[in-house]
């Protein structure tokens, strides 16, 4: 499993470790019942300590995307993958509506902001 | 069993410092780094631990037996590597293996014969004739050839260059993928328990300043810089120490959110680095 961790990063090292096996998963580079390396493993092959390690696998737990069966180690968990597309379309909208309202308080012409979107998906 | 070390209330009283009633546990299953400046009392704290000096007053229970009774059943199951060498020094690393290790129940030639090849170590060559580095490195190469469950170390990587330190580090953490294993060092090379360290301890003259997990002690502390304008009595109130210089302070506090509301966007706040915590909790100790 490749995790690559930035030591200049603001985000602490728990949390990018936790996003990185997060987004494997959801884009299921990681599938269902895998196991992941044990806590001890993991630490030692990221050069990091073991109470880091043990917080990004507790964030991972928390947020549903792993289980633990003691004795045994953390596996990944079954996805529901339906539900947070539709949650992350939610977020996506509302981001948009703030683009949208930006745009008008300027009176940014829909056709320049379509091609604002379209420069910057494309980057 | 939650401490591998669980040292109650000794008190100790030596020349240039002294412990009173000193309370302090070490956790099983994980690495904790001991610092301190120069004489802040780190090996003697550690020889309170391998029972080399005994407290006044008080207990040091280690893996929950005492020493008293379980001294040779203790230090059976503890590596220890000292900062200064106490083999003999005419010997060289084969005969002086064969003197250890009837004293270990659990002596592993061929774990003590590889660290040996790895660390590039004479078999035949007297001890005496090592530089520092090499005495250090046969040192923890004995210290790890046992199956020992609590490794104990004075400055492991003390005189030792950048390169073997890291190799060094590695071995640490490869010893501790078994989860019954500790690890207790002290050291002045702040960087290397940065990433690795799971539990701190901070002393200063005998008192503990600090004792902490590594990732709290990052979030909870912060260095701030800022104009020497804003400090008064009751701005100053918000660090546990300031150093000021050409008008510009710079300044340790563990408590972000009161300081981010009271100073806004007139400092700067930074991560604090072990090496700024332990200067300005020094600082702070050392004015009383």
């Amino acid at each position: 499993m490749q995790i690559i961790i930035s030591n200049s990063s603001k985000e602490p090292i728990y949390e990018q470790i936790s996003k990185q096996i997060q987004s494997k998963i959801l884009s299921g580079e990681l599938t269902e019942g895998t196991a992941l390396p044990s806590i001890r493993q993991l630490a030692k092959d990221l050069r990091i300590s073991v109470i880091t390690t043990k917080r990004a696998y507790e964030e991972l737990e928390k947020g549903g995307f792993i289980y633990l069966i003691v004795g045994k180690g953390s596996y990944v968990a079954e996805q529901n993958l339906e539900m947070i597309r539709e949650k992350k379309l939610r977020v996506i909208e509302e981001q948009l509506s703030a683009v949208i309202s930006n745009s008008k308080e300027i009176g940014l012409p829909y056709e320049e902001l379509q091609d604002l979107l379209k420069l910057l998906y494309e980057e | 069993m939650d401490n591998v070390i669980d040292i109650r209330g000794i008190s100790k009283e030596f020349k240039e410092f002294s412990f009173d009633s000193i309370d302090l546990q070490i956790k099983q299953g994980y690495t904790t780094g001991l610092i301190g400046a120069n004489g802040s009392g780190k090996t003697t704290l550690i020889k309170l631990m391998m029972n080399l000096l005994q407290p006044d007053e008080g207990e040091i229970s280690v893996f929950g037996l005492d020493y008293a009774t379980h001294e040779k059943a203790i230090k059976d199951r503890i590596g220890f590597v000292y900062d200064s060498n106490i083999f003999y020094e005419s010997l060289n690393l084969k005969e002086i293996s064969k003197i250890i290790a009837p004293s270990y129940k659990q002596w592993d030639r061929k774990k003590y014969k590889a660290y040996i090849d790895q660390f590039e170590l004479p078999l035949k060559k007297p001890i005496k004739h090592f530089s520092k580095g090499m005495q250090m490195k046969a040192s923890i190469a004995m210290a790890l050839s046992h199956h020992a469950e609590l490794i104990i170390m004075d400055e492991p990587t003390a005189g030792l260059d950048p390169t073997f330190r890291r190799e060094l580090l590695d071995i640490f953490q490869e010893v501790m993928v078994n989860e019954n294993r500790s690890i207790l060092f002290s050291t002045h090379t702040t960087s290397d328990l940065e990433r690795f360290a799971d539990y701190i301890i901070l002393i200063d003259q005998g008192e503990i300043l600090i004792s902490k997990r590594m990732d709290e002690l990052q979030e909870d502390y912060a260095l701030v810089k800022g104009n020497s304008d804003l400090l008064d009595r009751d701005t100053e109130a918000y660090f546990l120490n300031i150093e000021q210089s050409q008008g510009v302070f710079q300044a340790l506090t563990n408590d972000k959110a009161q300081v981010q509301k009271v100073f806004g966007d007139y400092i700067v706040m930074e991560k604090a680095s072990l090496d700024d915590i332990m200067f300005h909790m020094k600082a702070a100790h050392r004015r009383g």
